[in-house]
């Protein structure tokens, strides 16, 4: 879906060595200097995550900050703004899917039934 | 930790603010949340290769002066730094490296810059649906583009720049679907004559508008109804233009109408705005040396209301001039002369805007969206319900959120926020002034817990000593 320009090839951005990483288990390579968000839809990766409210499919929207759409789970620590996160060698990461997990109270703690 | 001067935000404003405080002898600390200077519209200004640098054209790479001037300045600089809360004494609150610690300032200049208008449309949280300036972004910082032509949706002058910009990195958009209606062009004429005291902005507009024509790209004027089409990802942009329903299909659909003041940190601060027709937002109300309505609180760049780079620079070069003015630390004689010649540049940069805020003003269709169009991204609120809330009796945006939870998802309102202030205004009759805007409250993004349990504001008897507890 996304390309890196063919200028930037032998045009002087010699820093920019691959970096690993995994997404969901995938093993994908980005960018030294790329942000996360960056990395991820440079490898295809279009879907970020599922809304919290009704898991509705969402992928980064704004890429600076503000919709928190890009929210991603690193090292299993989760929202993290992919889009603000420079992309490190051999970070994990994880989508989020839904909200929370609520685990439940054991059967004895619960009143009523 | 204490400095003179805060300037928050890295873009043109906040460079120049910082560049000119510092150089004046003040004690200045640039907070920024980006990993380095320039802004959005600067974005990697110092590391850019070479032909990506040119590709984007000399009034991006104009950003690198400003950039090393920063730099030269002696000034504080923190990058990868949030800034989260600014108290009533100014005390800045900051997070960097998964540690909160707070600034003690004796003036700041906010100049946390814009953000693109909310643009709600039916499937526009569709994975795929990026605003145009994320594209922007990606240009600019990694060199990704599309690489299977994007459908440019919207109006404004990003609009047509990014699409220029892609065509001439060869990943040119497969249409260009613009929202702005027939006869816009001849009553937004009226400003012409304004408009060419400002040089250079409309050859360069004319210049982009032949560019594109020349490379061939679809232009669909007039449009209308537009929706994205898609289940998991989006597939296709239909819409209304020349009296059909149209449909082009694409996995990347890049929306926009313009952009606004970020005003979170504004609204936390607790300074009075006002709406603008001319813009279709709220503004902080700023006097002529870019302070707020809170004292020694300056906005300078595009936070005080959309003018551009180049504007945004001489405002954040005038809103030194007013800190140093309220710190005492200038001769005012010699600070109202050089304020006097930005005011006399900052009014011939700005004379383009009047017809761009006609010409490109945002579309019906996002300013009243159909019912069963999200507006709150977050929370999942269509613009159906926030109506029904309405009707049955909520006052405003801050209401909003007990009735629905409107805005008080993740991205504390900064993507519903404007759009939700004119549902409301549109259904109550009343003016957006009255109707305003949602309060805004400290975090000004999520924290942890557990950083903020371990947060230590140094001491508060206002003695050094915290300094040093702070190098610690």
């Amino acid at each position: 879906m996304l390309k890196r320009l063919e200028l930037d090839d032998g045009g002087g951005s010699g820093a920019a060595g691959p970096v690993r990483f995994t997404f969901d288990g995938r093993e994908m390579t980005g960018r030294a200097g790329d942000s996360l968000a960056a990395a991820l839809l440079a490898n295809g990766v279009l879907q970020f995550r599922e809304s919290a409210v009704s898991r509705q499919p969402r992928g980064p929207f704004c890429l600076m900050g503000v919709c928190f759409e890009c929210l991603v789970e690193i090292d299993g620590v989760a929202n993290w703004q992919a889009c603000m996160v420079p992309l490190a060698e051999g970070m994990t990461v994880r989508s989020q899917r839904g909200g929370p997990a609520v685990v439940p109270l054991p059967q004895t703690e619960r009143t009523g039934s | 930790m204490r400095c003179d001067l805060a300037v928050i935000g890295a873009g043109p404003a906040g460079l120049a603010a910082a560049t000119r405080a510092a150089e004046a002898g003040l004690a200045v600390e640039l907070f920024d949340e980006q990993p380095a200077p320039g802004g959005q519209i600067y974005r990697a200004i110092e590391t850019v290769p070479a032909p990506r640098r040119a590709l984007l054209g000399p009034d991006y790479a104009a950003g690198a002066a400003l950039a090393a001037a920063f730099r030269a300045s002696g000034a504080g600089y923190r990058p990868g730094a949030l800034v989260w809360n600014v108290d009533s004494q100014l005390n800045v609150d900051f997070s960097q490296d998964g540690r909160s610690r707070q600034c003690r300032a004796r003036a700041v200049v906010v100049a946390t810059g814009a953000i693109e208008r909310p643009t709600p449309l039916p499937g526009w949280t569709l994975p795929g649906v990026t605003t145009a300036g994320a594209l922007q972004i990606l240009l600019k910082a990694q060199g990704l583009v599309p690489a299977e032509g994007v459908v440019l949706a919207g109006s404004g002058p990003l609009l047509l720049l990014l699409a220029e910009q892609l065509t001439r990195a060869g990943a040119a958009p497969r249409a260009i679907v613009e929202t702005v209606p027939r006869g816009r062009l001849s009553a937004a004429a009226r400003h012409l004559p304004a408009a060419l005291r400002a040089p250079g902005y409309l050859a360069k507009g004319l210049a982009m508008l032949r560019a594109l024509k020349r490379a061939g790209v679809p232009f669909h004027r007039g449009a209308e109804a537009l929706a994205i089409e898609g289940a998991d990802h989006a597939e296709a942009l239909s819409f209304t233009a020349g009296g059909r329903r149209q449909r082009i299909e694409s996995r990347l659909i890049a929306l926009h109408q313009g952009v606004v003041p970020n005003q979170q940190m504004t609204r936390l601060l607790r300074c009075e705005h006002r709406w603008s027709d001319g813009q279709r937002c709220f503004l902080p109300v700023v006097d002529d040396w870019f302070e707020s309505s809170v004292e020694k609180v300056f906005v300078a760049g595009d936070g005080a209301g959309i003018g551009g780079a180049k504007s945004a620079a001489l405002r954040g070069r005038l809103a030194a001039l007013g800190a140093l003015r309220r710190l005492g630390a200038g001769e005012d004689k010699r600070l109202a002369g050089e304020a006097a010649a930005l005011r006399g540049a900052l009014d011939k940069d700005g004379a383009v805007r009047p017809l761009l805020e006609a010409l490109y003003a945002p579309s019906a269709q996002i300013l009243a969206p159909a019912d069963d169009t999200l507006i709150c991204r977050c929370e999942e609120v269509t613009a159906g319900a926030l109506r029904k809330a309405v009707a049955l009796g909520c006052p405003g945006p801050n209401q909003a959120k007990s009735f629905l939870r409107c805005g008080m998802g993740p991205c504390q309102g900064r993507l519903c926020g404007l759009a939700v202030s004119e549902v409301i205004a549109a259904e109550r009759g009343e003016p957006q002034q009255t109707i305003d805007y949602y309060r805004i409250r400290p975090p000004l993004k999520p924290l942890p817990l557990a950083e903020l349990a371990a947060f230590d504001v140094g001491d508060d008897a206002g003695d050094e000593a915290g300094d040093d507890q702070d190098a610690a």
